[in-house]
């Protein structure tokens, strides 16, 4: 099953500039996977090693943050729409 | 509180608002405000808080007008270029409004000095460039009970929430429970941003700020707005507090202001005038 994904600035080199992609999976970390086989190098900017999140990256499944649900193991459903949000820290002070 | 009759005209758009009223404008110009960074969010928060009469501001920054910072910071001007960025604003500010009484910290803010500095005022804004100062800013704000108004941006992206775990509302550790390691974000210098995006950012802080003070409307607390540049689309998410928080919850494990490595090395401009 597809799902959209939303991909923030700082990641789109890897997604050659889409803010927006298109992937298969029936939880969330089987769409990561499937970015990962789409998208090389994406899987390492957003989890550590052991396939857990970084600790300063999110991913919501519609409004949600998959932290307060199943983590990765959090299903999908059609029309899901997943979102990679990392901290930001720019002021430009 | 007695206006003048300078004051019901200067603040007579806000007046005439019956969710802000006399009473409203009484509580703004009673009202201490401190904001961290007088750079491209500190610029147009400071600006707009100033004319709406807010009656104590504090700006912190440590840094100098440099002329690469003109592109987005619009509270400074060419003249200002080498001096303080602090003292620069604080003389916009008295130009705008000469109501306002503004505290200027030449500084840069550290676990030693914050806490005494924040501890006067009601409300808190970051506008700050770095990881080590938010986490900073967030974890001094819980010790001293503060709601902090958080804004921050990259390139084209902007995100805006207000922290108010005194209140029940999350932290910024319960958002992203740490910051990332050195040489995993792209530095300063190579990152850009598109200095409109600064006054987006920075104005929804500065509406977020006088809603707070006013006490009107729904605040972003348990919200994270982001706001998308390119594709021009506002986003809003659900920001929850987390049970395992090192910071703010009954799991605490952070007892005091901890200071990380800067992530990036932050050219500072040369202070070469002052005022």
């Amino acid at each position: 099953m597809a799902v959209k994904v939303r991909i923030p600035t700082p990641l789109r080199k890897l997604t050659n500039g889409k803010d927006e992609v298109s992937a298969d999976g029936k939880d969330v970390k089987e769409v990561i996977d499937d970015m990962e086989r789409q998208y090389p190098g994406l899987k390492e900017r957003i989890c550590e090693g052991d396939g857990k999140l970084r600790r300063f990256v999110n991913i919501y499944v519609n409004d949600e943050d998959i932290r307060f649900k199943n983590n990765t193991d959090t299903q999908l459903k059609a029309d899901d729409e997943v979102s990679i949000i990392p901290a930001i820290a720019g002021g430009t002070a | 509180m007695n206006f003048t009759e300078e004051q019901i005209e200067r603040y007579s758009r806000h007046i005439i608002l019956p969710e802000v009223g006399g009473k409203g404008q009484a509580k703004l110009l009673n009202s201490k405000v401190f904001v961290l960074g007088a750079g491209g969010l500190g610029s147009p928060i400071l600006l707009y808080l100033a004319a709406a009469g807010v009656g104590t501001i504090g700006i912190a920054d440590g840094d100098c007008v440099d002329l690469s910072n003109l592109q987005r910071q619009i509270i400074h001007d060419t003249s200002r270029v080498g001096t303080h960025k602090a003292l620069s604003a604080k003389k916009s500010i008295e130009a705008i409004n000469p109501d306002i009484n503004v505290v200027t910290y030449e500084e840069r803010l550290n676990a030693d000095n914050i806490r005494g500095i924040i501890k006067d005022y009601d409300i808190l804004l970051d506008g700050s460039d770095n990881f080590p100062t938010r986490y900073l800013m967030n974890d001094a704000a819980f010790f001293e009970k503060k709601t902090l108004i958080s804004g921050s941006m990259f390139r084209f992206d902007g995100q805006v929430t207000i922290f108010k775990p005194h209140e029940g509302q999350p932290c910024y550790r319960c958002l992203y429970p740490e910051p990332p390691p050195k040489g995993l974000v792209p530095s300063c210098q190579e990152a850009g941003v598109l200095g409109a995006l600064a006054g987006v950012v920075g104005v929804i802080q500065a509406v977020e700020t006088v809603k707070e003070i006013l006490g009107i409307g729904n605040g972003l607390a348990g919200h994270l707005l982001i706001f998308d540049a390119l594709g021009m689309n506002f986003r809003k998410v659900k920001v929850r507090r987390d049970p395992e928080c090192a910071l703010c919850s009954d799991k605490a494990t952070i007892k005091e202001l901890i200071t990380y490595e800067e992530a990036c090395e932050i050219q500072a401009a040369k202070c070469g005038h002052s005022f």
